[in-house]
């Protein structure tokens, strides 16, 4: 695509183009709205039903609007925005994460305790500020994206108010990750200095024009960090398992998707355009990095969800693995973004159903409460077992396909050692993942767990989720095809 | 429908008919007799379509046959290939064949969570058959992991008392060690282009792919170590007899009847066909390890106090004659070696089935419980016996063809290997005929054993077929050498041209 900037400043107002162009956004900001003036005029026995409802009608709103923003590809509001089929993908993938953890929270909430409308508000906020990252194409309207995304996160992670783990992973969260975004602010700020710009594409033509200066190599580590932070790499993982296990399950399941999913499309286009030489020495160290330290860290872990935790920065580690390459990789990317999807689709089912299981006060997130769930709760250990199958990457899953192609990807780009690395990985990683099924139909529950019945909205999201982890691992065609149409988009061409 | 039309959805029925047995099976209500009557009969169903191969194979003609070639993903460039030629048809027809076996062999021992016993059975089937029916690189690995589940979950929920460590010990290692494989497959895809069999091996013998020659050698490792882990060849074979000994009976046979032959036959299939060459270097050290699982696989056997134990450990010094077989490059030795595989699927598993059914007796595999069982139980040891000379080697049985083949063309190779290859033969004759003579002869030494009761309807079904096979195998082995001969012939084919290279330098 060829990038044709508008002469700044030469219109005083955007276009009505422009507006189209953040339509999902807008939408989920005027729902946002809604669900916050709603939520004292509605008396609280309705309160989570109602306003629920209305997020998710707002979800798939934004889903609609998304479609008309494809429509009309190209650049909006002086080039701070781009729309292409890069950003359409991720916006629809954040959206579709979003309506799915509404889902299930429904009830989530109801069995907690927890009475508070902002929840959805703050959801659809956050999904608002994810979804804008994956078109910002200036780094200040990133930076104020990441931050819309992260500030929802840092409260909804504290949401169970009454448990002190939560209001620590809260407290945890937000000053680990300030400090991170401080990290990214710290680069945009460098990169300005040292190019005059804050819009990618023209950092790149300056960076290119001249030699290329020591600034510009700080600022890019320094965004690294940040971004490095928000899809929880190694060695900027630290706080993972500590947030994880506090928040509450539906959360976490949405952590753990979409920010991280908006941050690879940010690392995507802003690492890839900006292209710092060296720069994928750092990738693939973090790759390497996060891909050994997850799965070690997961071998003995006890709570499910500090288990997931550990899973989710190996996962990123085989995410980063896809585009460690010098230049930018349309393969890798495509990669990249399947795997964000496959991740998406298992790891927010397998939430779902520890979120379900967990109970009242998240009391049963033990490997011990998981004893015997297989003869107690057939149909939600068979769920699980999928969910958990795909995240070791058997065959029929999506998971083997990502992570095939990831591999695939670099072994495409010579990347032969970190492709060892990560199959090794993928080994190991089997064993802690296996221990849960094993927990689940090979021993006998020893205490006595109370198993609900499921409740129908959380099964519509667990069945949306094994429908999405099953379709991309028999047909994985048409998403990839898009991944592979859509890839290229992430750089512009005359740079590629 | 014409033959014609059928030959091309062939080897899509056989393959996926369980699995959709198995999709039927979860529908069907709990009721545990209508689950075991339906499964037997998709078992059965799935063999009478798989006698469909070698009924019309062209035996004369080389190269794959009832082949499906259809575009699955387009980039990357994977392909609904599926094909077999003389080597795998036999192993489909294995596999189809124990399967109801395993069915009628599990009919009353197993009684609890019958239904999911079922699936998982049907599932691990269709796993099997599109191992050795697939000719896509990607298919096959597809495949390969796909069995890993289901013979998981087998041993880990219907195993014994240390099932899970079992269950476990089998996943990892063969997960660990196909991983490997997985990088390799990436590497030629990265390099070729295709994950189709029969265009690699074209662009690999033509020498068209870059950087082959450097990477060779790290390749062939990397799916040798895949197989030798499922063969399994010393010294990766100790999670064997732990998930022998742990697995359910039908586990147990499928495991040693076909599971094992994949790592042999993905040997014979990949690491000769992909790398001729790599094939003959390192032919060495991986006969030398095929003649230590040989004789160690067979002195471990011959002091082991528990009966599954002893079949298992046998199986690994019967695996090792299929390596060295391989591994000779002879036309004898790989007719052999492929014979041994078929041969070992049959007699093992009938020995697998024999001492599930005397554990569901006393409940314990231990050979010094019994003695003296030929007078209390006559049918149950007839059978025992017949089956047991088969798997020593008796001539006019199957197991003699195989290893007789097999030695042959390791003396062809190199006569040393002939000769320490032959002790093998003997020290299986030593430790299944003194099992025999332990369990059967002498006095009775527990009086339980006095009452024991012989074999039953459904058992005598399940066994026999193994024993009639055997000797029907063992009588007229060029029923099955038939078709073998001429796809090995032209699985050597590659490697005689590597040789005659290093000839003429």
């Amino acid at each position: 695509m060829m990038v044709t900037f508008a002469p700044a400043y030469s219109q005083a107002l955007p276009l009505s183009a422009d507006y189209v162009r953040i339509l999902p956004e807008i939408v989920l900001s005027v729902f946002g709205m809604i669900v916050m003036v709603l939520e004292p005029l509605i008396d609280e026995e309705q309160n989570q039903k109602v306003l629920g409802l209305i997020a998710l009608l707002g979800t798939l709103a934004a889903l609609g609007a998304t479609w008309f923003m494809a429509q009309s590809p190209g650049l909006a509001f002086w080039n701070m925005v781009q729309v292409d089929g890069f950003s359409v993908f991720f916006h629809v993938l954040i959206i579709a994460i979003a309506a799915v953890v509404i889902l299930s929270s429904y009830e989530y909430m109801a069995v907690q305790r927890i009475r508070a409308g902002e929840y959805y508000a703050l959801i659809l906020f956050g999904a608002v500020g994810m979804a804008l990252m994956s078109s910002a194409i200036e780094l200040v309207l990133i930076f104020i994206a990441l931050e819309i995304s992260s500030i929802s996160s840092y409260v909804l992670a504290g949401f169970r108010r009454r448990e002190a783990s939560s209001a620590e992973a809260s407290l945890k969260y937000f000053l680990l990750g300030s400090f991170a975004t401080a990290f990214f602010l710290y680069g945009v700020a460098l990169m300005f200095g040292a190019t005059g710009s804050t819009n990618i594409t023209q950092i790149r033509l300056s960076l290119v024009s001249a030699p290329m200066p020591l600034l510009a190599y700080v600022a890019v580590a320094f965004m690294f960090v940040g971004l490095g932070f928000k899809v929880a790499a190694a060695p900027f993982h630290v706080w993972t398992p500590d947030v994880y296990e506090g928040a509450p399950a539906p959360v976490v399941g949405f952590m753990s998707t979409a920010p991280k999913a908006a941050a690879f499309a940010v690392l995507l286009r802003v690492i890839f355009v900006i292209d710092v030489p060296g720069m994928h020495w750092v990738i693939w160290l973090a790759a390497a990095l996060s891909m050994t330290l997850g799965n070690l860290g997961a071998l003995v872990q006890n709570n499910v969800k500090r288990l997931l935790a550990y899973s989710s920065i190996a996962h990123a580690g085989y995410v980063l693995a896809a585009f460690a390459t010098a230049s930018a990789p349309p393969l890798g990317t495509s990669a990249a973004m399947f795997y964000t999807a496959a991740y998406a689709a298992m790891n927010l089912g397998a939430f779902a159903v520890v979120s379900h299981f967990a109970n009242a006060g998240e009391r049963y997130v033990t490997l011990e409460d998981y004893e015997g769930l297989g003869r107690s709760c057939p149909l939600l250990a068979a769920t699980l077992t999928v969910f958990l199958l795909s995240l070791i990457g058997i065959p029929m899953t999506g998971g083997f396909f990502a992570k095939f192609y990831v591999f695939s990807a670099a072994v495409k780009a010579n990347l032969i050692w970190l492709t060892i690395i990560g199959v090794l990985n993928s080994g190991i990683g089997a064993y802690y993942y296996l221990r849960i099924i094993v927990m689940m139909y090979m021993r006998e529950s020893r205490k006595e767990v109370p198993v609900t019945r499921v409740p129908f909205a959380l099964s519509v999201a667990i069945a949306v989720c094994i429908a999405a982890t099953l379709y991309l691992g028999m047909f994985p065609d048409w998403v990839l095809w898009y991944t592979q149409g859509s890839a290229p988009y992430a750089v512009p061409m005359i740079f590629r | 429908m014409k033959t014609d039309d059928l030959s091309s959805i062939i080897l899509t029925l056989v393959t996926f008919v369980p699995l959709a047995g198995a999709l039927l099976l979860m529908l069907l209500p709990r009721r545990d007799r209508d689950i075991r009557i339906f499964a037997l009969v998709i078992s059965l169903l799935t063999f009478a379509l798989s006698l469909h191969l070698p009924v019309y194979f062209h035996r004369a003609q080389t190269g794959f046959q009832y082949e499906i070639n259809k575009q699955w993903v387009d980039t990357p460039n994977i392909h609904y290939h599926m094909g077999i030629d003389g080597i795998s048809m036999w192993l489909v027809v294995l596999t189809t064949f124990l399967t109801p076996l395993c069915v009628l062999i599990s009919w009353k021992s197993i009684h609890e969570r019958v239904k999911e016993f079922f699936i998982l059975l049907l599932i691990l089937e269709t796993a099997l058959i599109g191992v050795f029916t697939s000719l896509d690189l990607f298919l096959f690995y597809f495949f390969w992991e796909a069995t890993l589940i289901p013979m998981a979950l087998l041993i880990g929920i219907f195993g014994h008392e240390r099932k899970v460590y079992a269950a476990v010990k089998f996943f990892m290692y063969t997960m660990i060690g196909s991983v490997f494989m997985l990088a390799a497959i990436l590497w030629l895809y990265a390099h070729t282009g295709s994950f189709d069999f029969v265009v690699i091996r074209e662009q690999i013998a033509s020498g068209a792919v870059p950087k082959f020659p450097a990477a060779a050698q790290w390749l062939f490792l990397g799916f040798f170590l895949a197989f030798a882990v499922k063969v399994p060849l010393f010294p990766f074979h100790t999670w064997l007899p732990d998930a022998h000994v742990e697995a359910p009976t039908a586990g147990s046979v499928l495991l040693a009847g076909v599971l094992l032959k994949m790592g042999t036959y993905g040997m014979l299939r990949f690491n000769l066909g992909l790398f001729p060459e790599q094939a003959r270097q390192n032919a060495w050290w991986v006969m030398i390890l095929a003649l230590i699982g040989i004789i160690y696989g067979a002195l471990v056997a011959m002091v082991q106090p528990n009966m599954k134990k002893l079949i298992a450990y046998s199986s690994v010094s019967h695996l090792g004659f299929v390596v060295l077989g391989i591994f000779s490059f002879t036309q004898a030795g790989l007719n052999g070696a492929m014979f041994v595989m078929l041969a070992h699927g049959v007699s093992t598993g009938g020995l697998f089935m024999l001492a599930g059914i005397l554990h569901e007796r006393r409940h314990t595999y231990e050979i010094s419980e019994f003695g003296g069982l030929a007078s209390s139980i006559p049918v149950y040891a007839a059978t025992y016996l017949v089956i047991v000379l088969a798997s020593a080697g008796l001539p006019l049985l199957n197991g003699f063809i195989g290893e007789f083949l097999v030695l042959s063309g390791a003396f062809q190779d190199k006569p040393v290997y002939g000769v320490l290859g032959a002790t093998g033969i003997i020290w299986s004759a030593v430790y299944l005929l003194w099992m025999y003579q332990r369990v059967f002869y002498g006095k009775v030494t527990h009086p339980v054993n006095n009452s024991l009761s012989d074999l039953s309807g459904f058992e005598k079904m399940a066994v026999w077929p193994c024993a009639a096979a055997a000797l029907v195998m063992g009588v007229a082995p060029i029923l099955w050498l038939g078709a073998i001969d001429p796809a090995v012939h032209a699985a050597l084919n590659p490697i005689a041209q590597v040789m005659s290279k290093v000839v003429g330098q």
